[in-house]
């Protein structure tokens, strides 16, 4: 058996380096985002098992019963969960290189992100003009931080997609392009699947 | 500027002021030296910006050296004060300087010398064993190099401006908390460690998706050299266990900035939570450290027995069994939280466990040494130093696992005497024998070998002076983190300890002359053939110091020891007719410029100098925005000048033949 044959592969067939590569089919790019992703699912881990630990330490001051309003946290919920099918629309348009109906779909998606952002940040607000702001005790502490980490990934979620707005009028859906737009699905999908995570163990089991 | 005054700078403490004016001298000397040399060109395209692994390695494993004299020298500050304050006499360094000292030493040495060392290791070293030609994402690599020195930056401007928590290395609550450490000194700790966190992070996505999907054809999993395999494992740590850290330490900053109660005394906060987070992924956090060390130990025992490793497979095995129980026994670091018998017991046996995929290293180790040909090279001695030292070491942690027994040595210089029996026997002597056995690959001439074992029977002495004795005084009752002791008795084993220290800074004043003298004498040294050791993995297959894009073809692999192979089939080293173009990734500063940012918006956070917080946020988020337009990262080594630098080594092997 000859071990020392040498295959004249090109580093592009084998792994390309950069998603600017037109050689390569984005995913490596996309296994390393994945990768990224996971270390996020452990950030959140954490603060659930955070949650979990301090939900019963109101301190004195008012407990989940007293201030989750579920139906207006339902509106929210299905503002993240249509946006994700959206998105969902954004991604078939790009099988189909329909450019036009990529944007669309990015802006209608965007719009859902900032009504579900909007009224988090409404919630936010009331709960601390009342009084019970994340300083009030460990429970408002864990739950004001649990939140708010998935609303700041979903706002840097509507950052990057605007910033891949401009990459898709700039420049079309290039392959660089598509690898972007499929890293994106990844993460916002990942964030509603979080979402739901929120929804159950914040929310409805915390009026349960 | 926010809590910023110029009574930040410690004016009154002369001690501070001389090592700050010692480092400033320094930082003078270097920038002198590069303008009048006019290297600062040189400096920025060859090195700062340069996404080459190779080159991010040698950055990696340049700030740990550095790192390690700044740690060194708050160990010699503890082992002369606790010598001096042992008799009755107060020592030279008052308690809240003390306080930083061992908090300083302990961060700088975990964060900022071995992590950076082994980072450093394996980004040299992964990319050339598996026959690749860089990293998966070379551009992140430079990120996070810049991110890793921008934390070590972050740590060591706390001793001139402001000052470092008091509160040890993992600054528990509620001592960490606002009303009891109300300066900057946690927010230093904070924040670099954030900020160095995230670099950690950028290289664990980065080797696992390199080693996954870059491997040259025919290196399945089970033919990978060993070191790639702990590379794996660790950063497959590194990816599961920081997240954690942030998270944990992101909780402990809501504390301080917006008074929040995750572990503060009141309103239902829960310090112990603090402590059982932090170890979730401090426990994890060894064996990234460990693991990449075992895998030097296995390439070196091999290379210098000239057989192959003994037991490769039960070698992955083991490294793997170690991945995974190093998640299930954090709960050993605080048995006497009180979780009651049961949970004590679990954690007490999975600890006991992990002696096991350990104990099938060590013996490997050995059986690969058992009826070889081993030669004594400085590498050698730093493992068989390793074998015997970490045994040792690792009984004392099984003494430990046993929850009773901790309740008595918990807190204890026994502890202390362990954990550093570990690290240093474990960790640092890896990254010793890592670094002789692969510099003359990194720069093409050897190290000189005499004051390669002087340094390492400096270490080896030394080591056994200054801990020995500290297992002696744990068990006699004296408490870690101690500024002075009134008992006598425990003086001469103080002194023993400041004289081991004194022999340790010996073996590190020897690695300094050695690497000196090596490049005086590299010409003498000089390593033509690119595989000095007569070796049996990839990376020695090529040129020392290898080509940038490290292999003009991509080798094709049909076995464990893929080049020991080649060579006895008399295959090695062939010139082919042709090369093609390769296509390579450009330099780019845009992960100097980013870091830059990050390092002032860090500071700006420690000193609540908002503005400079918002500034530098907008200014990283539009650095990072911009870059991504920039589509031209890529370019071609055209086939000529392949051919030219290959034909070079091939000239090279011709005149020494």
């Amino acid at each position: 058996m000859s071990v020392a044959s040498h295959a004249d592969t090109p580093l592009a067939a084998t792994a390309a380096h950069d998603h600017a590569d037109s050689h390569e089919d984005g995913s490596l790019t996309i296994l390393g985002f994945w990768i990224y992703l996971m270390s996020d699912c452990i950030l959140f881990a954490s603060l659930f098992a955070a949650f979990a630990v301090l939900r019963d330490q109101t301190a004195g001051g008012p407990s989940a019963r007293d201030i989750f309003d579920i139906p207006y946290v339902a509106v929210e919920t299905a503002c993240l969960l249509v946006s994700s099918f959206t998105y969902g629309l954004a991604m078939i348009a790009v099988e189909r290189r329909n450019k036009a109906w990529v944007l669309r779909w990015l802006v209608i998606t965007i719009l859902l992100g900032l009504s579900f952002v909007g009224l988090e940040v409404h919630e936010f607000i009331h709960l601390t003009s009342e009084g019970s702001g994340p300083d009030r005790s460990a429970f408002l502490s864990a739950f004001f931080t649990l939140v708010a980490t998935h609303g700041i990934h979903v706002t840097s979620g509507m950052i990057w997609m605007s910033v891949l707005i401009g990459h898709v009028m700039y420049r079309g859906l290039t392959p660089a392009n598509r690898t972007r737009l499929m890293c994106l699905s990844l993460f916002w999908h990942f964030l509603d699947i979080v979402w739901i995570g929120v929804f159950t163990v914040v929310y409805l089991l915390g009026v349960a | 500027m926010g809590r910023l005054s110029m009574s930040a700078v410690p004016m009154d403490q002369p001690l501070v002021m001389g090592a700050v004016g010692m480092m400033v001298i320094g930082g003078l000397v270097v920038i002198a030296g590069l303008t009048y040399f006019r290297l600062w060109g040189w400096l920025w395209f060859e090195w700062m910006t340069s996404i080459d692994h190779k080159k991010i390695g040698v950055m990696y494993v340049l700030l740990a050296l550095v790192m390690l004299l700044r740690g060194f020298s708050d160990a010699i500050m503890m082992r002369a004060q606790q010598a001096l304050a042992s008799t009755g006499g107060a020592g030279y360094l008052p308690p809240e300087h003390y306080d930083q000292v061992f908090t300083a030493h302990g961060v700088i040495m975990i964060f900022f010398m071995a992590m950076p060392f082994i980072v450093g290791l394996m980004n040299f070293g992964v990319p050339l064993q598996i026959g690749a030609r860089d990293v998966a994402f070379p551009y992140l690599n430079n990120f996070g190099f810049w991110l890793t020195a921008s934390g070590a930056l972050l740590v060591n401007l706390s001793l001139g401006v402001g000052n470092f928590a008091r509160t040890g290395w993992l600054a528990y609550p509620p001592l960490s908390e606002l009303p009891f450490s109300p300066d900057v000194g946690v927010d230093y700790y904070i924040w670099a460690l954030q900020i160095a966190g995230l670099g950690t992070l950028l290289t664990g996505v980065n080797i696992i998706a390199t080693i996954l999907k870059m491997r040259t054809p025919g290196m399945t999993l089970m033919r990978m050299p060993v070191f790639t395999w702990t590379a794996l494992c660790a950063n497959i740590l590194i990816v599961a266990a920081f997240p954690i850290l942030t998270a944990t330490l992101a909780l402990l900053a809501l504390d301080r900035y917006f008074g929040m109660h995750f572990f503060s005394n009141d309103a239902g906060g829960s310090p112990m939570m603090y402590v059982s987070l932090i170890w979730t992924w401090g426990h994890p956090e060894v064996y990234i450290l460990v693991l990449p060390c075992f895998g030097v130990f296995s390439e070196v025992i091999a290379t210098y027995s000239g057989k192959p490793l003994f037991g490769y497979k039960s070698m992955v095995y083991a490294t793997i069994s170690i991945t995974v129980l190093s998640f299930l026994v954090w709960l050993h670091h605080f048995f006497t939280m009180g979780s009651g018998a049961d949970v004590n017991a679990f954690f007490g046996i999975s600890t006991m466990i992990i002696a096991i995929p350990t104990g099938v290293k060590i013996f490997n180790w050995l059986f690969t040494m058992y009826r070889g040909r081993v030669q004594f090279t400085p590498p050698v001695l730093w493992t068989i130093g390793f074998i015997i030292t970490f045994t040792i070491g690792g009984m004392s942690g099984m003494l430990m696992a046993v929850p009773g027994a901790d309740f008595v040595l918990h807190n204890s210089l026994f502890l202390v005497a362990h954990f550093h029996n570990v690290i240093i026997g474990g960790v640092m002597f890896g990254c010793m024998a890592g670094f002789n056995y692969w510099f003359p690959k990194v720069f093409g001439f050897k190290l000189d070998e005499r004051l390669g074992k002087v340094s390492f029977w400096c270490w080896f002495v030394g080591f056994y002076l200054a801990f020995m004795p500290l297992y002696a005084l744990g068990l006699m009752g004296m408490t870690r983190r101690l500024e002075h002791v009134d008992n006598p008795v425990w003086h001469v084993y103080l002194v023993i300890a400041a004289i081991g220290a004194a022999v340790i800074a010996c073996g590190i004043g020897a690695t300094i002359l050695q690497i000196a003298y090596s490049i005086w004498k590299r010409d003498e040294l000089r390593d033509v053939t690119g595989d000095p050791w007569n070796a049996r993995t990839l990376e020695w297959s090529v040129s020392s110091p290898p080509p940038l894009y490290n292999y003009a073809t991509l080798p094709v692999v049909h076995s464990i020891d893929a080049y020991w192979e080649e060579k006895r089939e008399g295959l090695d080293h062939r010139q082919l007719p042709s090369y093609t173009k390769i296509h390579m990734p450009h330099n780019t500063g845009t992960g100097v410029i980013l870091s830059g940012f990050i390092t002032l918006l860090g500071f700006g956070l420690i000193w609540h100098i908002w503005w400079l917080v918002v500034l530098c946020f907008i200014a990283t988020v539009a650095t990072a925005v911009a870059h991504s337009f920039d589509e031209h990262r890529n370019y071609d080594i055209p086939a000529a000048e392949v051919t030219a630098t290959e034909g070079k080594y091939f000239k090279q092997l011709a005149a020494k033949v």
